[in-house]
């Protein structure tokens, strides 16, 4: 049973909060959303009408989806220390319930992205999917990798002055495997591989997201407080 | 009842020493003010009571009874004003009040938000984005954020500043009440306020 002050029903009003936020001032989703809509529109126009291997297809997707991340994912972190509620939030919450309840909102905000952004991918770039299953897996754990990294270091970024520039140089050596799995897994999708032939995309991915997320939950109290 | 001691708490930024070897100690029933001038580190000593700055040297110690509690044990007992602690400017007053009770484990009561706002001068904009407020109804919002779960440490950093006369007739009874049998630590250089405190740490620059 779990308890109503317990540090999971924390983690969703943090969450709760963080989205209610967000759609009331839409400056996240604005960001992110227009980003990745700007960049699709632009790489279509200069593929043109180039026949793409499913490598390719899947790195593009991919590429849009990480600079997306890069302009969105760290206002979590950035918006509690622009605005001077990030003491009032330390004084209230845990800090794992606090990074639990970022985290759970960048995952949420990204795959709300990409359930507009890869429908209108699959029409601009003329990219049929071999397995759609398989294919949701990839973009669900690809996504969940990149949200985690993206997290920790919004939260180590918050408090310095070049922000977006050191989120995307400090999130992109540690995301890296996350996008070459999801890259490779993706493109096995596209292709129409069955499960077994991206079981170890799947397991990596799994591996690196329960990895990146303990020893972000070790260390968040460090970066958060002091 | 509870207790704070703190014991030997030495302060200092890029090697300029803030304060060194404070020590005090207080319980349920009493107040305590920190008074000096600008840049004498009343704030930062109040931070490091609140758990939001470690001291260099030194340490603050929480007891309920004999039990010692921890930081982390702290998120329900402890109420907090200061001009560095914003609320959520684009929540209405009542979805910040909502938030930060059910943060802190108790349920959402639509009779207790309207009391206390009504007891700040709010009543009537309840659902109103704090961003619309004027300083003083945002000092006396975060009154009402700061006494929601009736806490029984009340800290308090410049506790009128931005209010107008009736604002600080209302927090100077905050105040009585509190020091009558909670704990209450607040820092100021008003007269008025000073005498609200039974026990007084003098810092200097």
């Amino acid at each position: 049973m779990i308890r109503k002050s317990g540090l999971l029903y924390k983690s969703f009003y943090i969450l709760q909060k963080d989205l209610h936020q967000e759609f009331r001032t839409r400056y996240a989703i604005n960001a992110i959303f227009l980003f990745a809509i700007t960049t699709l529109v632009v790489v279509s126009f200069s593929i043109g009408a180039a026949e793409l291997s499913q490598n390719i297809l899947s790195s593009l997707l991919w590429i849009i989806i990480f600079f997306s991340a890069m302009t969105g994912l760290s206002h979590v972190f950035v918006r509690e220390e622009e605005q001077q509620t990030a003491d009032t939030l330390k004084l209230v919450a845990p800090p794992v319930a606090i990074y639990l309840g970022k985290l759970l909102f960048n995952i949420l905000l990204l795959l709300g992205l990409e359930l507009i952004l890869i429908p209108l991918y699959v029409v601009f770039m003329d990219m049929s999917v071999g397995n759609l299953p398989v294919f949701i897996l990839m973009i669900v754990l690809g996504s969940t990798g990149v949200s985690a990294v993206a997290t920790i270091m919004a939260a180590i970024i918050s408090r310095t002055s070049a922000k977006g520039a050191l989120f995307a140089v400090l999130s992109f050596p540690v995301m890296l495997p996350v996008l070459i799995l999801s890259i490779q897994g993706t493109a096995l999708a596209i292709q129409g591989s069955s499960i077994s032939a991206g079981m170890d995309e799947i397991q990596m991915l799994l591996l690196f997201i329960i990895v990146i997320v303990t020893a972000s939950i070790l260390l968040f109290e460090f970066v958060w407080i002091l | 009842m509870w207790k704070i001691i703190g014991t030997g708490i030495t302060q200092a930024f890029n090697q300029r020493t803030i304060f060194r070897k404070l020590s005090f100690e207080i319980k349920s029933g009493e107040s305590l003010v920190l008074v000096g001038p600008n840049g004498s580190g009343k704030t930062t000593l109040i931070r490091i009571v609140c758990n939001l700055l470690h001291p260099i040297e030194g340490k603050v110690e929480f007891y309920y009874g004999n039990e010692t509690k921890m930081a982390g044990q702290l998120y329900s007992s402890i109420g907090m004003v200061g001009p560095y602690l914003q609320l959520y400017n684009n929540l209405t007053a009542f979805e910040n009040y909502a938030f930060f009770r059910k943060i802190r484990g108790l349920n959402v009561d639509h009779g207790h938000f309207k009391i206390l706002m009504k007891k700040f001068g709010l009543a009537g904009r309840e659902f109103d984005e704090l961003r619309t407020y004027s300083s003083g109804m945002l000092q006396r919002m975060k009154y009402v954020c700061a006494l929601l779960h009736s806490p029984p440490i009340l800290i308090l950093d410049e506790p009128v500043s931005n209010l107008d006369e009736s604002g600080e007739r209302i927090i100077y009874d905050v105040m009585e009440e509190q020091k009558r049998s909670n704990i209450l630590i607040f820092a100021t250089n008003n007269p008025e306020e000073i005498k609200f405190g039974d026990k007084k740490i003098r810092l200097a620059v």
